[in-house]
């Protein structure tokens, strides 16, 4: 295949938007099968002092096996994306203090509320009144974080 | 609580199809399938290309609209009460943006790639959420 985003005109555009919401669709049945929309069984995961439940592994595990092969089979035959004129792949190899503390922030709030981002947005839709107030926090920490890295 | 023999079944399938979604999105537009960055960076001005994140976010909401119809014990009640939502939900919108992803970005896509950042995002974030998961208890 030639490289579509040199050529993609007014049908190629719709199509890879088409594409791009079926990707997600699919990728929130899927939060939604594997039980993370699921705040008890997050926490459930994450506290072993009562009772662990060990399904969230089982997601991860599934999804990065997938992910795992596709990766490495979608790098060695293809030099870029249908869409793209490349990949947009992250390269920075350091460990900042930012990435420390955005991570254990984060993992204090998903283990309060048992909500990561896309749950939470799925959950939302859903119309989850708790899951709808979450993701408008969330959407306020995010825009408070824009604001306080200038 | 109780695992019902199923779950794992149902959670392996479910990762499965994470995966194959977020595989998808790289091959079609070559973009880490991370809902952080997809949602976070539609709320800065600078992203140029907003066409596909709009459309995978109506797509990520359009299944939660459908699981409302058809499977709507699929999605939990809240195990907390609404100001610690809140709370959790400021927590992981700067977090996850400071940190530069989330379960997705770095979980997903960042451990199967061997990301070393990654890696340490994740033992990171699963550290302090079993932690507080403990100290919050099952549900309040």
């Amino acid at each position: 295949m030639t490289t579509a985003a040199t050529s993609c005109g007014t049908r190629c555009r719709t199509m890879s938007l088409v594409l791009a919401a079926i990707t997600g669709a699919l990728f929130g049945a899927g939060l939604i099968v594997s039980g993370m929309t699921d705040p008890a069984r997050i926490v459930g995961f994450l506290d072993p002092l009562r009772g662990w439940d060990p399904t969230l592994a089982f997601v991860m595990g599934g999804a990065v096996i997938v992910y795992a092969i596709g990766f490495r089979l979608i790098r060695r035959h293809r030099d870029d994306p249908w869409f793209d004129v490349r990949f947009h792949l992250p390269t920075r190899r350091d460990v900042d203090p930012q990435l420390l503390a955005g991570a254990a922030l984060f993992g204090i709030g998903w283990g309060l509320g048992g909500l990561c981002p896309g749950p939470g947005i799925v959950a939302a839709a859903s119309g989850s009144v708790p899951a709808i107030a979450f993701v408008l926090a969330m959407l306020a920490g995010m825009y408070a974080q824009h604001r306080t890295a200038r | 609580m109780e695992v019902m023999p199923s779950s794992w079944l149902y959670a392996s399938i479910g990762g499965a199809m994470i995966g194959a979604a977020s595989l998808f999105l790289l091959l079609t537009h070559g973009r880490i399938a991370g809902i952080s960055g997809i949602t976070g960076s539609l709320l800065q001005r600078s992203t140029p290309d907003r066409g596909w994140r709009l459309a995978f976010l109506g797509g990520l909401i359009s299944a939660g609209l459908v699981a409302a119809v058809v499977a709507p014990s699929a999605i939990g009640a809240s195990v907390r009460s609404l100001p610690i939502v809140i709370v959790a939900g400021l927590f992981v919108g700067f977090g996850t943006r400071l940190g530069g992803g989330c379960t997705s970005g770095h979980g997903v896509c960042g451990l199967s790639r061997l990301s070393i950042r990654s890696l340490i995002a994740v033992a990171t974030f699963m550290t302090t959420g079993a932690i507080t998961a403990m100290i919050a208890g099952g549900a309040s």
